[in-house]
């Protein structure tokens, strides 16, 4: 998608990271929304990279308040308007990170949904809180080493895995849910436009990457962005007015996830001896679930039950 | 809705509500707390009935309704919320943050002691612990003023030489929950006085700007001496605006100060919100007496009136600070900041600082009295949480 530089909502110049998935996706989906939008934004890498004082890359109304509290302010901007008779003509489009959307800022996003406010927020979920250096957030998937959750000789990193936070905005029974992935730049802009066709709160979750927090190539973040999707470990789907509607599967077929894994500096310490094996057999099975779920039990493919076959093994052993 | 123009019995927080009503809000967020909520079920209860043609946005959390106050008002809407003790704390957060961003929401606070231990009663720790985030507080003494500080606020706030939130404080149950006979503001001398909100800078697709950036060093200190800058300077708009508020509703409810006999008196008490009514009940009682005590009330306690409280006790032989507040581990709110107005002023009046009231123990006119009686005995305390039931403390204390 090229953009002329008149009519681009986020200017460039911000000072992401080579390879910040969170920035491609904001420009495709800021863009997407037009100038005839207003962004809030928690606290974290986008408002940093896009808000130093006295410049700001946002063509469009801008606000960032505190790291928690974004859905609350976008539902502020959004009555606002609506007394004043702008809504729906202006997109009210909260955004925030994974730490200040899925753990600080639930609350208020709960809020936000529930009322049942006209606002479309998204998540970029870049799996952890980049912006202070790379801890564990509620999103960070398992076994993921991170500077809170680190991988040691007692430890494989986060024990927990992420947190649904779509099906938790699902559960409030809104219109829209949505999981997308900056792997799929292309989809963004229109899907997006399409979103904000839909009257009441709306939620989409981006799967970004961050290069400097995953320890990967930069040059290879949308190609790192699809494996996520095409191993089965991040599923992308739809959930419009209650109807699930999966991506489109992988054209090539499931992916083991080791080729998701392996380029990642945050899961290096499971490809090192011991019995590490283990945990990616964990992961693997995480993936056949996701699969399983969306697709059918047709669509796991043989190498994901296996690993299932052998998590049930090695359990039934300890029992 | 209630009949204007005309006294009539109303609970304070029901007044309150119907004055905020008059001021034409456009957001209204709240959440329920004692004893602020009669506030803002009356106010939704006004929004439901058609009354006022507000959104009234039913928020998960104190916190949620600053927010929700804060994009409003980014976006042009005058905006409001009410609240008290655990709600202040929770909202504290967005208030530093309101105050930052030059946002002109006002607030209530229906002050409340704040856990723990426990207690839903009146004191000042909830607003006394937010003194610093630059929310301009005024302290109502009775229901009458904290209809009229409400209006005054709106309009203090959105003063262009302001740009602050302003919070009104009435005590919990003492001012909120008692009725007393109030005049509601007439809504056409209401909608006269106010105008309609036009922010200054809003959201706005047409003029788009950003709200919020962050600052290196070399710029960060510079926005925050503007903070307090106009929090300073406001003190000469509440001033402004509390006369207009007396030329059109006839009522001198606003300012910075009261001096209640304090002129010639030897004794004088500086207190805030309604136990100044039974100090004056006292000072009275002396005064038929022959003894010259006076009292001086501080109406607007942020931006603290430094000079005007400096001018109305220097005549005084001795001060007496009572606080329904303090600062664990240092001694009252109220009394070092006076005496760090009487140091500059050069002056060495003795000063004592008296916290009573916590968590809405009752102090009645005898205990005035008798801290009255304490000081112009010679006693001078640096601060004691007066009455002190020494009898029901754990042994474990020494």
């Amino acid at each position: 998608m090229e953009f002329k530089y008149d009519e681009r909502v986020l200017k460039p110049g911000y000072t992401s990271c080579l390879g910040c998935g969170e920035a491609l996706a904001m420009r495709l989906v800021a863009q997407a929304c037009g100038p005839n939008s207003i962004f809030t934004n928690c606290t974290g890498c986008s408002e940093i990279f896009t808000s130093r004082y006295p410049a700001s890359s946002w063509a469009a109304p801008w606000i960032h308040s505190l790291f928690e509290n974004s859905a609350a302010v976008a539902s502020g901007v959004y009555y606002a308007l609506k007394h004043k008779g702008r809504m729906p003509q202006v997109n009210v489009i909260g955004t925030g990170g994974d730490g200040g959307t899925a753990d600080i800022g639930l609350q208020c996003l709960s809020g936000a949904m529930e009322r049942g406010d006209d606002i479309l927020y998204v998540c970029w979920d870049n799996e952890a809180y980049m912006n202070t250096g790379v801890q564990r957030s509620g999103l960070t998937p398992l076994d993921a080493d991170t500077t809170t959750s680190p991988a040691g000789k007692a430890s494989y990193g986060n024990d927990r895995p992420k947190k649904d936070l779509p099906m938790i905005m699902a559960a409030h029974g809104i219109p829209y849910v949505g999981v997308a992935s900056m792997g799929y730049y292309r989809e963004l802009a229109p899907m997006v436009k399409r979103i904000l066709q839909i009257r009441g709160p709306k939620f989409l979750q981006v799967h970004v990457v961050c290069p400097l927090g995953w320890k990967s190539d930069p040059a290879k973040s949308a190609e790192l962005a699809r494996l996520a999707f095409e191993t089965g470990l991040y599923p992308l789907y739809e959930i419009i007015r209650g109807e699930t509607k999966p991506h489109r599967p992988p054209k090539d077929g499931w992916r083991p996830v080791e080729e998701y894994l392996k380029p990642q500096g945050r899961f290096r310490h499971l490809f090192r001896a011991g019995n590490a094996a283990e945990r990616i057999t964990r992961i693997q099975a995480l993936a056949a679930a996701n699969i399983r779920k969306f697709y059918g039990p047709d669509a796991v493919p043989q190498f994901a039950k296996d690993a299932e076959a052998k998590l049930a093994e090695a359990a039934k052993a300890t029992a | 809705m209630a009949p204007q123009g005309r006294q009539e019995i109303l609970e304070g927080a029901m007044a309150v509500a119907h004055a905020v009503a008059r001021c034409r809000p456009e957001v209204i967020a709240a959440y329920p707390i004692t004893p602020q909520t009669h506030i803002s079920e009356e106010l939704s209860t006004i929004v439901a009935d058609g009354e006022l043609q507000a959104e009234f946005v039913k928020v998960e959390s104190e916190f949620g309704a600053a927010s929700v106050c804060l994009g409003a008002s980014a976006a042009g809407a005058r905006a409001y919320t009410a609240t008290s003790s655990q709600g202040l704390m929770l909202m504290a957060e967005v208030l530093w943050n309101i105050a930052g961003m030059r946002l002109p929401v006002v607030l209530a606070c229906a002050n409340r002691s704040v856990s723990a231990p426990l207690s839903i009663w009146c004191d000042h720790q909830d607003a006394d612990s937010i003194r610093d985030c630059g929310v301009i507080q005024l302290h109502a003494e009775d229901a009458q003023e904290a209809v009229d500080q409400h209006v005054i606020a709106f309009k203090a706030a959105e003063d262009r030489r302001v740009l602050l939130p302003v919070m009104v404080n009435l005590d919990g149950f003492l001012l909120t929950h008692v009725f007393e006979p109030v005049e509601l503001p007439d809504q056409a001398l209401c909608d006269a006085f106010l105008g309609k909100y036009e922010a200054l800078y809003k959201l706005d697709p047409g003029d788009p700007m950003s709200f919020g950036c962050f600052t290196e060093p070399d710029k960060c200190m510079e926005g925050r001496w503007m903070i307090h800058d106009a929090c300073l300077r406001s003190a000469a708009v509440i001033e402004e605006v509390s006369a207009a508020f007396a030329r059109t509703f006839g009522r001198n409810s606003g300012g910075l100060l009261e001096e209640y006999k304090s002129a010639d008196a030897d004794t004088v008490l500086v207190a805030k919100g309604s136990i100044c009514g039974t100090i004056k009940d006292v000072v009275d009682e002396l005064r038929d007496k022959g003894r010259r005590v006076g009292l001086v009330r501080i109406k607007t306690f942020r931006p603290f009136p430094r000079d005007r409280i400096v001018a109305a006790v220097r005549g005084a032989k001795r001060i007496t600070v009572v606080e329904k507040g303090g600062s664990f581990g240092s001694g009252g709110v109220v009394t070092p900041e006076l005496k760090d107005a009487l140091y500059d002023a050069g002056l060495r009046i003795p000063v004592s600082g008296f916290c009573v009231q916590l968590g809405g123990r009752e102090v009645a006119p005898d205990g005035i009295q008798e801290i009255i009686d304490r000081v112009e005995k010679g006693e001078q305390v640096h601060y004691e949480y007066f009455r002190l039931k020494k009898a029901i403390l754990p042994d474990l204390v020494p």
